[in-house]
């Protein structure tokens, strides 16, 4: 994975020491409380409902067990001995106080760490596909366009100060995982006929109040051309999107109401403009510098292995418990031999994406001595082992379940993501994480999880969907009506290569009735599915909405009010 | 009302600025040009020749418009003075710099607050992570 060279550190200190001035001239009035917000955004210290939240960039989704150590000492230290992991792969200090984050952006440094541009109007941290350099369905590996994307984004001086954030979001492999789709701009790693490597170039996508599904503004970008277009891209944002409306300030906006041929002839003539400059283009990295950041992310070193291993198909067979962990939990390797594990965070009755201190040592401790020292976040809000030996699982998972990180539901009913909703966030009209906690409780019994198959429940308690409610195979939106929660279902969204926004079911229910809302849903698959094969959302698109529909309110069982 | 370049604050000297249209019709050289953010640089254009200075307006220093119209009026050839004008922070002096700007307009309140000194500071060279991604740039400051 990527290390910090020399810049790298001197360039994340000389930050700090830039964010503590700041926030001494904010102390002095020298920055007004308008003037030092941007500032203090962009270095990833929010304002919370109870308190600050520290936001730290896990750039890509990538940590080593080292930086994952010092996020559980952070968490004993200056938190409440836990940290959140959320749905842009990064992870969330809620309880920090003001004067201790200079301190905490140092141990962060320590690490090769740091908060930059996890929050406000600029470029945010870059996501790619968790499974990056382990899936076997990969093309190319999306770290070295995260990374230099990253280092290209990062301080750039005209993008600072957009009219909102900006995210951005690479996969490797035609099974998009990174929700490209729904960022934007969206970079799938693609080849053209010639079979050269580039990019097809999404922009526009995004969830929030007005979902919308990124649309294609390039086919086939050269890989070598990609910073002058997405400088491209930035600059028609950065001048024509709208600041009148914060709510309408994201580049979907301006490419729904500019329309995409339009943005798309800006876009292009402002990079045929600086691909004609005198020179070439501004921002052209050398191959040299190309080559070094992806000298960082060669293959560890692999062993030979065959596909199958003897003690762990033993054990599988004779441990049931072990059996449905990796029935569930692993995904393909590229490597013979090797396994991708996930660890759920979403444990039962616990808050989606939250890990202890002492968690994240146990997850820490096997990465170094099982997963060639790599860790990643995903943006389901769980924490990945992207290169496990099979004959290691057995071991990894004795581990897992002592620390109480084995639970087998990646992917199923109760793998559920939810934002802070009312617990933590000034903006929610709803909880969000007891609702997670009531249907991962009520679906809790693995075998009838398993029977269910997958199912993508995700939650969100305001509209600005950070629980990506719209992209799930049953959304839950949670909304206040009249001082009283209520939540909305929506149904058959999708979040992956074939993205699809759901469709909002109808009158939403009270709290205590969203348990039994989704139990109809769910008896109703069961009973309407071709087989186990078809999983809920296949189903859905066969039957289409309206049966699921007639389940759902059947006997009137909603909020009457509605 | 400082004005600010790299070399420190400095009193602005008068110059008579016209709207973009205006300058089209004047004929004399050595003009000097107000530019709201949202303008469309394209049409100076013609008259870069005849433009010895633009000033492009900073309604709010969270307005980062002008960041980008001064990078697409260097994009188009202008090498005459570019200045910033109203809300700027010094904490994106180097910003401005970066993007082609020459110097800073700002006003006595805000030279106040945030004096000299951390202009100097803001202002002073450093590596960035686009010089090191081979970010030429933007323009040659003018003399
Ligand atoms: S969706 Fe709403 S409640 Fe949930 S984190 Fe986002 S802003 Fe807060």
């Amino acid at each position: 994975m990527y290390r910090y060279d020399e810049f790298d550190a001197d360039f994340v200190r000389d930050r700090v020491a830039r964010f503590r001035s700041q926030v001494d001239r904010r102390i002095s009035g020298a920055l007004t409380e308008d003037e030092f917000k941007p500032l203090r955004l962009q270095n990833g210290v929010y304002l919370q409902l109870h308190a600050y939240m520290l936001r730290v960039a896990v750039p890509y989704g990538t940590l080593n067990s080292a930086q994952m150590r010092q996020l559980a000492m952070i968490a004993e230290r200056w938190d409440k001995g836990y940290g959140h992991f959320t749905t842009r792969q990064n992870i969330q200090f809620n309880w920090p106080t003001l004067k201790d984050i200079p301190d905490i952006l140092d141990a962060l440094a320590d690490v090769g760490m740091h908060c930059i541009q996890t929050s406000g109007n600029c470029i945010r941290n870059i996501t790619a596909d968790h499974f990056a350099g382990a899936a076997d369905d990969e093309i190319d590996d999306p770290r070295p366009t995260a990374e230099l994307l990253r280092q290209w984004s990062t301080d750039h001086p005209e993008f600072a100060y957009l009219p909102r954030k900006f995210k951005i979001a690479i996969t490797g492999s035609p099974n998009d995982r990174a929700v490209t789709k729904a960022h934007d701009i969206g970079l799938r790693m693609v080849r053209n006929d010639a079979g050269e490597p580039g990019y097809e170039v999404i922009v526009g996508g995004g969830l929030g109040r007005t979902p919308m599904v990124g649309k294609v503004i390039r086919d086939f970008l050269p890989k070598g051309h990609l910073l002058p277009y997405v400088e491209a891209i930035l600059r028609v944002y950065n001048l024509l999107g709208r600041r009148d409306n914060k709510y309408k300030a994201r580049i979907k906006i301006l490419v729904h109401e500019a329309g995409l041929e339009d943005i798309r002839a800006q876009v292009e003539a402002d990079f045929a403009h600086q691909m004609a400059a005198e020179g070439g283009p501004m921002v052209a990295p050398d191959a040299d510098e190309v080559a070094r950041i992806a000298g960082y992310f060669t293959p560890p070193a692999w062993d030979d292995l065959p596909e199958e291993d003897a003690g762990y198909m033993a054990a599988r067979a004779a441990d049931p418990v072990f059996r449905a962990w990796t029935d569930v939990n692993l995904a393909a390797h590229r490597r013979p031999g090797y396994a991708i594990a996930t660890i759920s965070l979403k444990p039962i009755g616990a808050a989606p994406g939250d890990a202890s201190a002492e968690q994240m040592r146990v997850i820490a401790d096997l990465a170094e001595t099982y997963g060639h020292d790599e860790i990643r976040v995903s943006h389901e809000q769980n924490v990945v082992l992207p290169h496990v030996r099979k004959r290691d699982l057995p071991a990894v998972h004795r581990r897992l379940r002592e620390a109480g990180l084995a639970t087998a539901n990646v992917g199923l009913i109760s793998d559920i993501i939810a934002c802070p909703g009312m617990d933590y966030c000034a903006l929610a009209t709803a909880r969000s994480i007891p609702i997670a906690q009531d249907i991962a409780q009520h679906f809790s019994d693995p075998d009838y999880a398993r029977t269910i198959g997958e199912m993508k429940i995700k939650i969100s308690g305001c509209i600005n969907a950070c629980g990506h409610h719209h992209v799930a195979h049953i959304g839950i939106l949670g909304l206040d009506r009249a001082g009283r929660e209520n939540y909305q279902i929506t149904l058959g969204g999708d979040h992956t290569e074939t993205l699809a926004i759901g469709e909002r079911a109808g009158p939403g229910f009270d709290a205590d009735q969203v348990v039994p809302a989704i139990e109809r849903l769910v008896d109703a698959y069961l009973a309407l599915r071709d087989g186990p094969e078809e999983t809920f959302l296949m189903a859905l698109r066969r039957l289409g909405i309206a049966p699921f529909k007639v389940a759902l309110y059947k006997d009137g069982e909603h909020d009457r009010a509605a | 009302m400082p004005l600010v370049t790299r070399a420190g604050f400095a009193p602005v000297e008068p110059v008579d600025f016209v709207a973009a249209d205006a300058a089209a019709e004047s004929d004399g050289e050595g003009v000097g040009v107000d530019l709201p953010n949202h303008a469309d640089p394209q049409a100076l254009v013609a008259l870069f020749d005849r433009i010895a200075l633009i000033r492009i307006a900073f309604p709010s220093s969270s307005d980062g418009r002008g960041f980008s119209l001064a990078r697409r009026l260097r994009q188009l050839g202008y090498r005459g003075r570019l200045r910033a004008h109203g809300h700027v922070i010094s904490d994106q002096f180097r910003h401005a710099l970066a993007c082609g700007f020459d110097e800073v307009e700002i006003d006595e309140d805000l030279a106040a607050r945030q004096p000299e000194a951390h202009w100097r500071v803001s202002g002073q060279p450093q590596r960035t992570y686009g010089e090191k991604l081979g970010r030429r740039p933007v323009a040659p400051p003018s003399e």
